[in-house]
């Protein structure tokens, strides 16, 4: 559904190298690092808001590479949300809706689906200040998924919330992820978060991707102490070194 | 919107914050309120009845009110575009370019007329424009717009860049990710969301612009029925020993500002509620 082909780019002294995904229609993906490890920027450039300096973004078969980010058909929730403060709920709901000249009534009638879908009715005539954290990330999610996208992008969608309704919100995101089966990728620093949602997970360092797969295979067999240290299984993996003889893993690079 | 009034007052400590904070606003008040009724105790009827009886005045009055009002839009025209750009793009001389917004605030007034004067005067381009273009500046009413203009444009762009500066790039990166060109996710949300520091320049752009008085004295001069605007009458006037009359214009001018200046902040405000 979606795939990168060694995608690298280049910001002062931080970059993003040669970076191959591969993830498939309907699942919920999601990419870990440590804070400054470039997962915001990857989803950055696969939105198509920063110019990747080489290699190839694939959608549903198709290149966007040099697509505009308005016709990648994604939807992206940033950290904090960006709910746009000088809009009402509604208006933030449809705001895509008549950038992409709508009709009023089509655009009342999906407002109203994803009203439903997301449980936000009550809040569309509120003003962005005043919602809750929670209300915040569902309104967010609301104006993105009413489009339609085929690829849903999450940055950090919960580390604004505290504890009990960050496992709620997942909870949700997983429902609402299998109910409309979008492709999802969801960045975090969290691994708790991971276990909540993934159906299979990347860990990135420093611009560069560590390892790709299920959450047992990470926590089973992490190629590097790097990925052993995040999934916090630093002792299994020195463990079972030691006791097969293989060579010490690769020490991880410094973090940014 | 939030004043000092609005800040739950606890303890002691936060009373006596409040009373300093209260208390720089009163005495600045208080001064200001000052100088203008020392002024309405000294201007007689007299010399009202003469300023509103004059239609020279009439005439000074009218070319503040439309010069001032000409140069904050053709100000604000520059300084939308001019301040995202400064404040969005990253190109080579950036920072001299920023720098140069500011010159002309550090300009003497005088400066400013006198530079005027020379470039289309003494420059060939200056002669060229007015000559052959046919576009006369130098003592013709267009000049005081672009004294105005020379003078006060700076506050305008500044104040947009700020606005701008303060308007969380995400916001736009969403609305591009929702459909929007870059014009439009600026129109849509960068400008509303900017809105309030643009006014707040037009303000001062025109209050600098309505009070002018150094470089149009020189680069347009000031002739009765044609050119004079009230800050130059106040000069003239008083240069002739009509104090009274300097005053009473003078207090004419506070009158306009002060309605001007409020109503532009009670529109904003409603904006502002309105968003």
């Amino acid at each position: 559904m979606i795939r990168t082909e060694e995608i690298t780019f280049r910001i002062g002294t931080f970059q993003l190298l040669r970076l191959s995904i591969n993830i498939a229609k309907g699942e919920y993906f999601i990419l870990l690092g440590p804070p400054g490890s470039g997962k915001t920027v990857f989803l950055e450039c696969l939105c198509g808001l920063k110019k990747i300096d080489s290699g190839r973004v694939y959608i549903d078969g198709h290149q966007v590479t040099n697509l505009e980010p308005r016709a990648r058909s994604i939807g992206y929730v940033p950290q904090d949300y960006a709910l746009f403060p000088h809009l009402s709920v509604e208006r933030n709901i449809a705001f895509g809706l008549r950038v992409r000249g709508n009709k009023d009534k089509e655009i009342e009638a999906k407002i109203t689906e994803t009203a439903e879908l997301l449980d936000v009715q009550r809040l569309l005539r509120r003003r962005i200040h005043g919602l809750s954290g929670g209300e915040q990330q569902r309104v967010a999610l609301a104006r993105a998924l009413v489009l339609q996208p085929k690829i849903l992008l999450l940055d950090e969608p919960v580390c604004a919330l505290d504890e009990v309704t960050r496992q709620e919100v997942c909870a949700q995101l997983l429902n609402i992820q299998r109910r409309l089966g979008l492709t999802t990728i969801h960045v975090s620093h969290n691994l708790e978060e991971a276990f909540t949602v993934a159906d299979r997970a990347a860990i990135l360092n420093d611009g560069i991707l560590q390892q790709v797969g299920s959450l047992d295979e990470l926590l089973r067999k992490p190629n590097s102490k790097f990925v052993a240290r995040f999934m916090r299984r630093e002792k299994n993996l020195v463990y079972r070194c030691n006791r097969q003889g293989c060579p010490e893993p690769e020490q991880p690079r410094k973090g940014r | 919107m939030k004043t000092v009034m609005d800040i739950p007052v606890r303890g002691w400590r936060d009373r006596v914050f409040s009373a300093a904070a209260f208390f720089f606003v009163s005495v600045f008040i208080i001064f200001v309120l000052t100088l203008i009724i020392t002024d309405v105790f000294y201007v007689d009827r007299k010399a009202v009845t003469t300023i509103l009886a004059s239609k020279f005045i009439r005439h000074a009055l009218w070319m503040s009110i439309w010069t001032s009002c000409a140069t904050t839009l053709i100000a604000l025209l520059f300084a939308v575009p001019m301040g995202y750009s400064l404040s969005r793009f990253r190109f080579p001389g950036h920072i001299l370019a920023d720098a140069i917004v500011d010159l002309p605030i550090v300009f003497p007034p005088l400066v400013a007329g006198l530079t005027l004067l020379v470039f289309f005067s003494q420059t060939s381009p200056g002669r060229w424009i007015q000559e052959d273009l046919g576009i006369e500046f130098v003592f013709q009413p267009k000049g005081i717009v672009l004294c105005q203009f020379v003078a006060a444009a700076s506050f305008a762009i500044r104040s947009a860049k700020t606005a701008f500066d303060d308007v969380d790039r995400r916001y736009e990166n969403v609305a591009l990710t929702l459909g929007c060109t870059q014009w439009g996710s600026f129109r849509r949300v960068c400008l509303p969301l900017a809105r309030n520091g643009i006014i707040a320049g037009g303000i001062l752009t025109w209050s600098r612009a309505f009070g002018l008085f150094g470089p149009l004295m020189i680069f347009v001069g000031s002739f009765r029925g044609r050119t004079e605007v009230l800050s130059t009458t106040i000069f003239l006037e008083q240069s002739v020993g009509n104090l009274e009359v300097a005053l009473a214009i003078a207090l004419l001018l506070i009158v306009v500002a002060l309605i001007a200046v409020t109503g532009i902040r009670l529109v904003g405000g409603s904006v502002m509620v309105k968003r």
